[in-house]
């Protein structure tokens, strides 16, 4: 019955996600521009992907690991521009490989020393930051016109996706979905319980490098248009309201993929009525706007239906009280 | 030592260390098939270590383990493994029946899915713990004896020869205690292995037909009538122990 609702709730944001743009465009006269268009299916293309994968990195407690590697990837996409110039394939595998070589860090601090996991990932997210930070200065002194805007990256800069851009996160979204669902098990029991997956016989290590892997690549595909400050929003928010809805994690996933499809459209059409309105920023706002909304109203969980139910019951408890004693 | 056929697990020589203390030291440890053994001594005993190290779940400083002859590598599909309760969070978004299917995903391999037949075998294990209502419960709404019959349950769709078991007993409910009993004694009946990590001395010599006492070290291990005595308690609890009238033995504190 509650299952059912689920996919009820899913399917009206999806319709509603559709109908998005002829709706904006009738109620607020937003000018269904080529740029609008792009960027609108970007962000939510983004926004379904980081759903999903997102997922994965609340319920393994790794919302700031996701922080982490983002800021970490800064660096690699200033060491990409000086090494092949401004191209976003480039810029994009700098950034992996930055990230990616920041979570070993990590992992590598807190295995040799007695640094808890907070620490390390502080260390990691300020030194790869500020290095990345100090090398776009750098570059941007440089007496060259092409690294103008390479500090969109700091927050993104969805005004500047192009077609190709969009193909390129469709195509590896899609390669990552696609991962996802294959090992949807193995990922699922490795998530849930590490120790009897292992002894289990599954190669744990195996496979929490994959889905590491998996995250990075989520975080670099989302980059351009979220921003390496605010791309742990789009993972985590779309997940986070997920979970207030349901039990099942399958439910959960597809839940998020869909409401951070919402928010990635929605937040783009919002910001595309007012140039000055920044796109990656309105998602995030969107994104996070429906985890309030969730919090609150969610059924079973939510805080509302709590105090509903609070009262309820000691409504119920005063009125049972007074009944023998008169 | 043994008088009973094969070995189902062989421990030589194992040794663990956490921060250059040893967590457990030089374990040697002869398990005979078909025994239901406790595995029992004072808090930072090692007791959990030894499982994890013999699973491979933690890296071993020294020693070798055998399963029915065999490496942990070769033997795993002959090994059930029941993780202490508090070792997940209880708020994933799961059912009692998905943990439960949980202990197939082995047998499955790569790829492959649950299907009917997997759930239909999850159902038979929930019924055997006596969870069949809370089937489609999601794991949170469980009380800690009924989790840790869940865990029971993954362990028994496992259909392994060897069982590691680890403080299943640890909090639960008097209906838990003995449906877990009732398990522990099925698949003795049924010639399969059980090692259980214990905390209570007054029902080793009812549950449990062999008995390891450990302390970093192993202070006996054998025939539960034969080791379960006041003098190796003593040495295992070291000197904490006092015996009551009628033979009935209390570890101080633990």
């Amino acid at each position: 019955m509650a299952e059912r609702r689920i996919w009820q709730m899913i399917a009206a944001l999806l319709a509603l996600g559709i109908l998005l743009l002829p709706l904006s465009q009738a109620l607020f006269g937003l000018r269904l521009t080529y740029t609008v268009r792009v960027v609108a299916l970007g962000g939510s293309l983004l926004g379904a992907l980081s759903g999903a994968v997102g997922c994965f990195a609340v319920l393994r407690r790794e919302s700031l690991l996701g922080d982490a590697l983002s800021h970490a990837a800064l660096p690699g996409v200033a060491i990409g521009f000086l090494l092949a110039g401004r191209q976003l394939g480039a810029l994009l595998v700098g950034a992996g490989i930055a990230s990616w070589l920041g979570l070993r860090l990590a992992a590598a601090i807190m295995r040799t020393t007695r640094i808890k996991q907070d620490a390390a990932l502080g260390i990691v997210l300020a030194s790869f930051f500020a290095a990345g930070i100090a090398l776009l200065t750098t570059i941007q002194s440089l007496p060259d016109a092409s690294q103008a805007g390479l500090d969109s990256f700091i927050f993104g800069q969805a005004a500047a996706i192009i077609e190709s851009d969009i193909a390129l996160l469709g195509s590896v979204g899609m390669a990552v979905i696609v991962v996802l669902v294959l090992l949807w098990k193995e990922f699922k029991l490795l998530t849930f319980d590490v120790d009897f997956a292992t002894a289990g016989g599954l190669r744990a290590s195996l496979l929490d490098a994959l889905l590491s892997a998996l995250i990075v690549v989520t975080i670099v595909l989302g980059l351009q248009l979220a921003g390496v400050i605010l791309m742990v929003g789009m993972l985590i928010a779309p997940a986070i309201a997920a979970r207030q809805w349901t039990h099942s994690l399958e439910q959960m996933v597809v839940l998020a993929a869909a409401l951070g499809a919402f928010a990635g459209g929605s937040g783009a059409v919002i910001s595309a009525l007012d140039s000055d309105i920044p796109t990656g920023p309105m998602i995030i706002v969107v994104a996070f706007a429906l985890v309030l909304l969730s919090i609150m109203l969610a059924p079973g969980r939510g805080l509302l239906w709590g105090r509903l139910r609070q009262r309820e019951n000691s409504r119920q408890f005063r009125s049972r009280r007074l009944e023998p004693g008169a | 030592m043994p008088d009973s056929g094969e070995m189902a697990l062989v421990i030589d020589d194992l040794t663990v260390a956490y921060d250059q203390k040893p967590a457990i030291w030089d374990i040697d440890l002869e398990v005979p098939q078909g025994a239901l053994m406790a595995i029992v001594g004072p808090n930072g005993a090692g007791k959990s270590t030894l499982i994890k190290a013999a699973l491979n779940l933690i890296p071993r400083a020294a020693g070798s383990v055998l399963f029915h002859g065999e490496s942990y590598a070769a033997a795993r599909r002959l090994v059930g493994y029941v993780p202490q309760r508090g070792s997940v969070d209880w708020d994933f978004p799961t059912s009692a029946l998905d943990v439960v299917t949980m202990g197939l995903y082995g047998k499955l391999g790569w790829l492959r899915r649950p299907g009917r037949h997997e759930r239909a075998k999850a159902l038979a294990a929930l019924e055997q713990v006596g969870l069949l209502d809370c089937a489609g419960r999601q794991i949170s709404q469980l009380s800690g004896g009924q989790q840790q019959r869940a865990f029971l349950a993954r362990a028994l769709v496992q259909d392994a020869q060897i069982y590691f078991m680890d403080e299943p007993f640890a909090a639960v409910d008097a209906i838990t205690e003995a449906a877990i009993v009732n398990i522990l004694r099925e698949l003795n009946k049924r010639g399969r292995t059980v090692l259980v990590v214990h905390h209570d001395l007054q029902t080793v010599p009812e549950y449990f037909d062999w008995l390891t006492l450990l302390n970093v070290e192993v202070v006996a291990s054998g025939r539960t009538c034969q080791v379960f005595t006041l003098d190796n308690l003593q040495k295992t609890y070291g000197g904490r122990v006092a015996s009551l009238h009628g033979g009935q033995m209390l570890a101080a504190g633990g």
